[in-house]
């Protein structure tokens, strides 16, 4: 028996839009990705029909994994609805016929732009996270050669004085988003400007998280059961956005990441990030025989 | 014969840092030429000489930053071996984030000029993994004021400070970790003489109090008479003269040394 009689000659085939070598480089190098958690992996990015930083690395991440039976998703800012979404989702499922859903707990493969979903996502569901900046480094070293050595030797001591500065200056650590996180204890990352809420989501989970930026032409991978720890120091706890306690206006649901809506008379309203958990809220209230998946977080807390 | 430093008669601890045939070349110039030097703990070496005699190189040869062409360095520390020449990058970085301190001519190439003063100070405890938030406060605060900086302006950026208050966060930030080995360049050079009187006074005093051993590299006799034990005068990339600093100073044995000696404006 030989290596050969095993396996099926190449045959080049275009599907979901990328061809066979474009998706070759992709898989390999979200191989490699995957063997070094968290370490940025260089490729060659193709061109796709869609403007450079509007998530042409998440949808070649997407095009690579795609077959005909996967259950797509993709959401923008936690939204189903939003144009950017419904572009990519409805590009997706016409380059690869693939059938689309906007509930988490269907969905095998979730494209997404800076939000985690609020529902546990599973073994076998992958997330791509669109990513506009993948160096975390880049705020206190432009030189990229140089970033490079600091991701080398694990010189990370400027990315904790720039928390450090940030304390100092107003109090608290003021990072809203892309909150740089070890992973596995070796690399910091950025892990796209998703809030620091979403932050803890991607610390143990089950499910796979590709990290891929078109633009910069890298990617990097969070693997399931992996560490990541946002930096932080022994003193000075990491705290997520102060949104436990506010009620969405749309569906009554409490404790989850909300949007801010302000109103005429100064005030704000409150509605779920999450569209879908937030629709499926509504229509549960309303009688309906709606699945919603366990969460993340429960009355606001992350939960062990 | 190339001169050395050989030991001081009261000294009898091993030397902690000892430099042998140093020879460092750019293209075709000769920076450096067989220049050898020995330190004892706690003293202060000064190095002398004109633009481009080569003395600045050698010290960033003693910090790590250039490697030169043949020659050995090492430090006679517990967990510090061999040639410090033959380390790689990584072991180089640790070693000279926790155990060298340098204070640069330029604050530029020392500081980061929109960071606060304190962060400059703290980015080396953090480099050497402190991650408590207060205990970086307090070591840094610590660090400022033995440098006699205000500690009201601990937090202003150095682009806002004068350049005597610089160069005393650049002081604070080396003698942070309490390093075994301080090194020096032109750390006065730029200042007016009553700013450059107080940085000298703090690094007498640092001296004094810490015993910290001291390699400075100035072109300025006064700066050197006033801190060095023992000094070396380069010229063209070699030592043409070495030896305690009262003896040099009163009686410079090589025509060079005299004429640095003697010269006046």
């Amino acid at each position: 028996m030989t290596l050969a009689s095993l396996t099926r000659d190449w045959e080049p085939m275009a599907y979901g839009f990328l061809d066979a070598s474009a998706k070759r480089e992709i898989r390999r190098k979200t191989l490699k990705a995957i063997a070094v958690p968290g370490c940025q992996i260089p490729y060659a990015s193709r061109e796709v029909p869609m403007a450079r930083g509007w998530g042409t690395g998440g949808l070649q991440v997407s095009c690579t994994l795609i077959n005909p039976r996967t259950r797509i998703k993709v959401i923008d800012q936690g939204a189903d609805d939003s144009v950017n979404a419904a572009s990519i989702r409805r590009f997706l499922a016409r380059v690869s016929g693939a059938p689309t859903t906007t509930d988490t707990l269907e969905a095998d493969l979730i494209q997404s732009r800076h939000r985690v979903p609020e529902e546990l996502l599973r073994e076998d569901q992958i997330l791509v996270l669109q990513v506009p900046n993948p160096e975390p480094l880049r705020p206190v070293q432009p030189n990229m050669s140089i970033a490079r050595q600091m991701h080398a030797d694990a010189d990370y001591g400027r990315m904790w004085l720039q928390l450090y500065e940030q304390i100092v200056r107003s109090g608290r650590v003021m990072q809203g988003a892309s909150y740089p996180s070890l992973v596995n204890g070796r690399h910091v990352m950025t892990p796209s400007p998703i809030p620091r809420w979403d932050v803890p989501k991607l610390n143990m989970s089950r499910h796979l998280t590709i990290l891929s930026a078109g633009r910069e032409k890298r990617l990097h991978v969070v693997p399931p059961f992996t560490r990541v720890e946002p930096l932080v120091f022994d003193d000075v706890p990491y705290r997520v956005e102060d949104h436990a306690g506010l009620t969405c206006t749309r569906s009554g649901a409490k404790g989850f990441f909300m949007n801010e809506i302000p109103q005429a008379d100064g005030t704000s309203a409150y509605e779920l990030s999450d569209s879908d958990l937030g629709a499926k809220t509504i229509r549960q209230s309303d009688g309906e025989p709606v699945e919603i998946g366990a969460t993340w977080y429960r009355d606001g807390e992350m939960a062990q | 014969m190339t001169p050395t430093l050989d030991a001081p008669r009261f000294v009898t601890t091993r030397p902690l840092l000892r430099a042998q045939g140093v020879t460092k070349s750019y293209g075709g110039v000769q920076a450096l030429r067989d220049v050898s030097a020995t330190v004892y703990p706690g003293e202060v070496l000064g190095i002398v000489g004109e633009s481009g005699s080569g003395k600045s190189t050698f010290l960033r040869c003693l910090n790590l930053e250039e490697t030169p062409d043949s020659g050995s360095y090492t430090l006679d520390l517990p967990d510090v071996q061999g040639n410090l020449f033959e380390l790689d990058r990584y072991a180089r970085r640790m070693l000279c984030a926790t155990r060298i301190g340098i204070v640069y001519q330029n604050p530029h190439l020392g500081l980061l000029m929109s960071h606060s003063s304190s962060g400059n100070v703290a980015e080396r405890l953090l480099v050497a993994g402190e991650r408590r938030f207060a205990v970086l406060r307090d070591k840094a605060g610590a660090a400022l004021d033995a440098s006699e900086f205000p500690l009201d302006r601990m937090d202003a950026p150095p682009s806002e400070l004068s350049g005597g208050m610089q160069q005393r966060v650049q002081l604070a930030k080396a003698i942070a970790l309490e390093p075994a080995l301080l090194l020096l360049d032109e750390p006065t050079t730029g200042l007016d003489v009553s700013v450059q009187a107080l940085v000298l006074d703090t690094l007498k005093r640092l001296q004094r109090d810490r015993r910290i051993t001291m390699v400075i590299v100035s072109h300025d006799l006064g700066v050197i008479r006033t801190l060095a034990d023992r000094v070396m005068v380069m010229r063209r990339g070699e030592v043409v003269e070495a030896g305690l600093a009262d003896q040099v100073f009163q009686d410079p044995q090589h025509a060079y040394a005299q004429q640095l000696v003697h010269a006046k404006l």
